[in-house]
């Protein structure tokens, strides 16, 4: 990517702006000088795009560590990598609250369905990182006892290594944002074919023709089996 | 350990006590073993616990494929006044894997026979809850045993594929 650099404007300008912004927001901002403030502050984009940019520039990943993996998942939030500065820190306990799960470890198959519970509770939309060799093709431990992550639920994204080292998992989640914010088309259910899996509510089925095709509809009083 | 003769001196006093249940004797690298017939476990094991040997250390389970009997238990015993150890191994056919259990004797033993049997298949007569502790409930098969596939993915390595010979075929 090309660095370009600018020369800031000049300081006079810069206070200009200032107190026209201050104006607008006391509502003295007459209609012609309201609509070139307008038009030199605002940016104009796609609901999906912005959306995507919020997403992607602000991931919450689970606190699910599964082994070794998870020792350099932790080194990645400490202050020598520190993925704070891209918004990447707030790990969350819960699933709910979650939108990346990073499988940082060795999954035997009686550990599967249990994180395949997980990334099931996890909300839309949501993202999974097969971080190190075990879980991303069985690594040494290429035998009876485990399984690779993309056997039982879709990954989004690998990083190789044995463990990786924070730095290489932080560049695994930067790549994870740059797939999320210039492709969001490119969701796991694009990927896997998994449309119409979408879970809707009963109401919203109602009114939106699109979402009632939903195989998944949320009626109330039920736990949410399909209908 | 025991030196040489001490090892043989247990040896004929487990043999006085029954005679069939000492198979032999090992002293090696310092280190001694009583082998011991399957039925006679719980038995010796009491006995050592007599003269010392008050703490089970270890109970694991081997498969000596291709050799007969092939699985093997051993019992590691420490005795910690004297920081003395004395191996105890027995050896079963897998046909019949039975082997006496000593949990009611030596309650850690509780795991580590589960885990013999989870991976080994040997089953421990008398253990008080012997099911799979670390596979799955409903896994198929002895997984440690050495003529039991290593499954996994099958992996094409191809980085030193131009150093075999014919790799142009």
């Amino acid at each position: 990517m090309e660095i370009v650099r600018q020369k800031l404007s000049d300081s006079t300008d810069f206070r200009a702006r200032q107190l026209r912004a201050r104006d607008m927001l006391k509502g003295d901002l007459d209609d012609a000088d309201l609509q070139k403030h307008v038009e030199e502050s605002l940016l104009t984009t796609t609901l999906e795009k912005a959306s995507k940019w919020a997403q992607g520039n602000a991931f919450m990943p689970a606190t699910f560590g599964l082994a070794c993996c998870a020792i350099e998942m932790m080194a990645m939030v400490n202050a020598r990598v520190d993925i704070a500065r891209f918004g990447f820190e707030a790990f969350r306990a819960s699933p709910r609250q979650a939108d990346v799960l990073i499988i940082s470890g060795r999954i035997s198959i009686k550990m599967a369905p249990v994180v395949r519970r997980i990334y099931d509770q996890m909300l839309e939309p949501k993202w999974a990182i097969a971080m190190g060799a075990c879980a991303s093709s069985q690594g040494v431990f290429n035998n009876y006892a485990i399984v690779p992550a993309d056997k039982f639920m879709p990954v989004d994204m690998y990083v190789p290594g044995c463990p990786p080292r924070p730095e290489s998992l932080a560049h695994g989640i930067l790549k994870l944002r740059q797939a999320v914010v210039a492709r969001p088309d490119l969701g796991w259910r694009a990927r896997y074919g998994g449309e119409g899996t979408e879970e809707v509510l009963a109401q919203v089925a109602a009114e939106d023709p699109g979402a009632a095709a939903a195989i998944n509809v949320l009626r109330e009083g039920t736990d949410g089996a399909s209908a | 350990m025991p030196d040489a003769t001490g090892l043989e001196l247990i040896a004929q006093e487990l043999r006085d006590r029954d005679a069939d249940a000492v198979l032999g004797t090992l002293f090696y690298r310092e280190q001694a073993t009583i082998l011991v017939h399957p039925n006679a476990v719980p038995a010796t094991l009491e006995h050592l616990r007599g003269k010392g040997y008050t703490f089970l250390a270890s109970l694991h389970g081997v498969d000596y494929f291709p050799e007969e009997p092939r699985l093997g238990v051993h019992y590691e015993l420490l005795d910690m006044k004297r920081v003395d150890r004395l191996r105890v191994k027995t050896r079963v056919h897998t046909d019949v894997p039975h082997v006496p259990s000593v949990t009611p004797k030596w309650p850690t033993a509780n795991h580590q026979e589960r885990e013999a049997f989870d991976m080994f298949g040997i089953v421990f007569d008398g253990h008080p809850d012997l099911r799979r502790i670390l596979m799955p409930e409903d896994y198929e098969g002895w997984p440690q045993r050495r003529d039991f596939p290593v499954g996994g993915e099958a992996i094409l390595y191809t980085h030193n594929e131009l150093n075999q010979p014919g790799w142009w075929k």
